[in-house]
């Protein structure tokens, strides 16, 4: 069986009132990494959190399909249980929830009514992936991100994905606050999800995380759109050049949402 | 037998109960004497909430007997998930109405002089020491009008005692099952932990009725020099029951009580949880969590009064609140003239589910000594709408996600309970008020 297909057409989202993305269109298919670089502000992180659906997010036009399913007509555990997963650049603390709980809950909200994971296979499975990641096993009974460092809640988003094993994900500045030896680990964990079944959408604004994956395609954002893209190479051209030729070649003179052209 | 209260706020009603029992002298004096006070006390005034309107006056008093429950292999099916089979409680009392319908205590904690018995048979066969205890320095006949009629009426309850140097292990639980749906409760729970001891009491209500009655319950807890007492509660009277509840806490030196009491009642519910630290360096945790549904109205206060030095109090209360309900949390910290190097902390959190949910927290702090600390935390508040995105992006319901923000955010009292098959009755019982 192929991978699945999301399809972002012409999406346009306000915060607020504010036009953040102002059309918005991309194709991702299992098997592809896709990366989306640009400078701070200029709407990568609003693109995360619309696929998602998170309720401060106003989509006012466009479409998002995932398989042809609209994914806009659905609830956020809709989506989640349709196949799609973000990592969340700041995930929220829920106290008094073990870590543990939440991700058997998760798991089974996944899987359905029915065909809920065996208890000692979900032991089996948390702890091989918590050994894959370098967790310390006491993060499992602690309560959900509470008091977690920077590094320990970017490990624990990527312990989801492994274990929740989402057709299609989504990672929102997966990289930012990890030192280069949680870097290569969290690396490892994505690059091990690659397969048919599996395509995924990182954002990023430092090349670096790509030196560690090594992404099929890679766009470039600015202003609200995707102004560029292209290969691999795209991404080193940047980190050697920066954005400047870029906003040149474009007559963009600030990249950030809200300046026009 | 059905008394309405007309009549039995007759001294002869009250002289004829205490015959009956076969109290002591001073104690039908005590009944009839507060029974004199009771009509012309004025009604506690609990802070923020008016309970002009509760019932406290129609209820069915009697002193009703329970059949006996000959093993607890063959438990009626009303109680039986309150224990765990695998697991069945060496040292328990079943009230079953107003009457001890099983008793067990472990030869073990006999032989060291733990009593553990209801307080009639306390009363003829301890009657020194229930003396010394029955609302002395604890709680005062003349508090208010229901601490009089509590006095008057009282039809039940338990008598702990501790001897000196003996430590309690194994928790002693107490079952209050209010099987006559129109029965009042106005028991009376005392603990004594003499010097060096230590005890675990838990102890759970179970009603089931709709009618109208009143529950007025006080329990006096002791902890003497360097004693230790774990004292849980799940009180779970249902709708039809006015609930007035007042436990209170004494602690003498180096003396330490710890409270975690469930208030799962669906009846208006005026609560209130005193703990007079007397004793330098002492110790108390009250911990509190509540459910409100329905039209419910509670109000619940916690208070920690330190005349000890270096005593230290912990007040803990977590409340949810859905449908129409209103919860009040006093939360009062205070420090006496002398009580140097005395601390006082307190949190108290609303969480509202409904948008006619009410809620408050009510931090009161009264300290009359320099050298001491004293804080307080207080919120109210809805689910946080992020909390729920987040859980329902790996693909939990709302309705699921929902759920384990407020057991997590009920974990924090829940999780001390002395007892695990109390504790899981308790997050039942959560389980089903939040649904």
């Amino acid at each position: 069986m192929a991978g699945s297909t999301l399809e972002i057409k012409d999406l346009h989202v306000s915060v607020e009132g504010n036009e953040i993305l102002k059309g918005v269109n991309l194709t991702i298919k299992g098997g592809e990494f896709h990366a989306i670089m640009g400078p701070n502000g200029t709407g990568k992180s609003t693109l995360a959190s619309a696929i998602m659906g998170h309720p401060s997010y106003e989509v006012t036009k466009g479409s998002i399909l995932l398989d042809g399913e609209e994914v806009l007509d659905m609830e956020v555990d809709e989506r989640a249980r349709a196949g799609l997963f973000l990592a969340m650049q700041y995930p929220s603390e829920i106290s008094g929830v073990t870590t543990s709980d939440f991700l058997r809950s998760s798991i089974n909200a996944i899987r359905g009514e029915g065909n809920e994971i065996p208890l000692m296979k979900f032991i089996k499975e948390m702890d091989q992936k918590l050994d894959a990641l370098e967790i310390d096993k006491n993060m499992a009974q602690r309560y959900l991100n509470e008091g977690f460092s920077g590094g320990e809640k970017k490990r624990n988003e990527i312990l989801q994905m492994s274990l929740l094993k989402p057709k299609i994900a989504i990672l929102d500045e997966i990289d930012s606050g990890l030192d280069i030896d949680a870097l290569k680990i969290v690396s490892d964990a994505i690059n091990d999800m690659r397969s048919e079944e599996f395509g995924t959408l990182i954002i990023t604004h430092y090349q670096r995380l790509l030196n560690y994956i090594k992404p099929d395609y890679v766009h470039v954002m600015m202003q609200g759109r995707v102004v560029k893209s292209g290969g691999p190479e795209l991404a080193k051209r940047l980190e050697e050049e920066g954005y400047e030729w870029l906003k040149d070649e474009l007559g963009i003179k600030d990249e950030t949402v809200g300046q026009e052209a | 037998m059905t008394v309405d209260t007309e009549q039995i706020y007759t001294k002869d009603y009250i002289e004829q109960f205490s015959k009956d029992r076969n109290e002591p002298e001073w104690m039908k004096t005590l009944r009839l004497e507060a029974l004199e006070q009771s009509a012309t006390l004025e009604m506690p005034k609990p802070d923020k909430t008016s309970i002009v309107r509760w019932n406290f006056s129609r209820f069915k008093h009697d002193y009703v007997q329970g059949e006996s429950i000959e093993s607890l292999e063959h438990l009626p099916e009303e109680i039986k998930d309150f224990f765990d089979p695998e697991n069945l409680p060496e040292n328990l009392l079943i009230q079953r109405n107003n009457s001890i319908a099983y008793a067990s205590l472990s030869n073990e904690l006999k032989e060291k002089g733990v009593i553990f018995t209801d307080i009639f048979t306390a009363l003829q066969e301890h009657e020194d020491l229930v003396k010394k205890y029955y609302m002395k320095d604890a709680v005062s006949v003349d508090e208010h009008r229901l601490t009089a009629l509590h006095a008057a009426l009282m039809n039940g309850g338990i008598f702990v005692y501790v001897p000196k140097n003996v430590e309690v292990k194994t928790p002693l639980q107490v079952v209050f099952w209010q099987e006559d749906p129109t029965i009042a409760y106005f028991n009376h729970v005392i603990v004594v932990a003499e010097s060096n001891s230590s005890v675990n009491y838990v102890e759970n209500y179970i009603s089931n009725n709709e009618d109208e009655t009143v529950a007025n319950i006080v329990t006096e807890v002791f902890a003497h020099d360097n004693a230790r007492i774990t004292f849980g509660a799940v009180d779970n009277f249902a709708t039809g029951t006015t609930i007035y509840t007042n436990r209170r806490g004494v602690a003498h030196r180096d003396a330490t009580i710890n409270w975690s009491i469930g208030q799962m009642n669906d009846g208006n519910t005026i609560f209130e949880n005193i703990t007079e630290l007397v004793g330098d360096n002492s110790l108390c945790h009250a911990n509190t969590v509540t459910v409100g549904r329905g039209k419910q109205i509670q109000n619940i206060t916690a208070k920690t009064i330190h005349w000890g030095r270096n005593a230290e109090g912990y007040i803990l209360q977590h409340g949810v609140m859905k449908d129409s309900a209103s919860n009040v949390f006093n939360g009062i910290g205070k420090i006496e003239n002398g009580a140097s190097g005395s601390n006082a902390e307190q949190t108290s959190r609303v969480l509202m589910l409904s948008e006619k949910a009410r809620g408050d927290a009510n931090p009161i702090l009264l300290i009359e000594e320099d050298d001491v600390m004293a804080g307080h935390a207080a919120s109210v508040g809805r689910v946080d709408p992020l909390q729920l995105y987040y859980l329902m992006s790996r693909g939990i319901t709302k309705q699921e996600a929902e759920k384990l923000i407020i057991h997590g955010f009920l974990e924090p009292v829940v999780s001390q309970l002395p007892l695990e098959s109390v504790k899981k009755q308790l997050k039942q019982v959560i389980e089903r008020k939040i649904n």
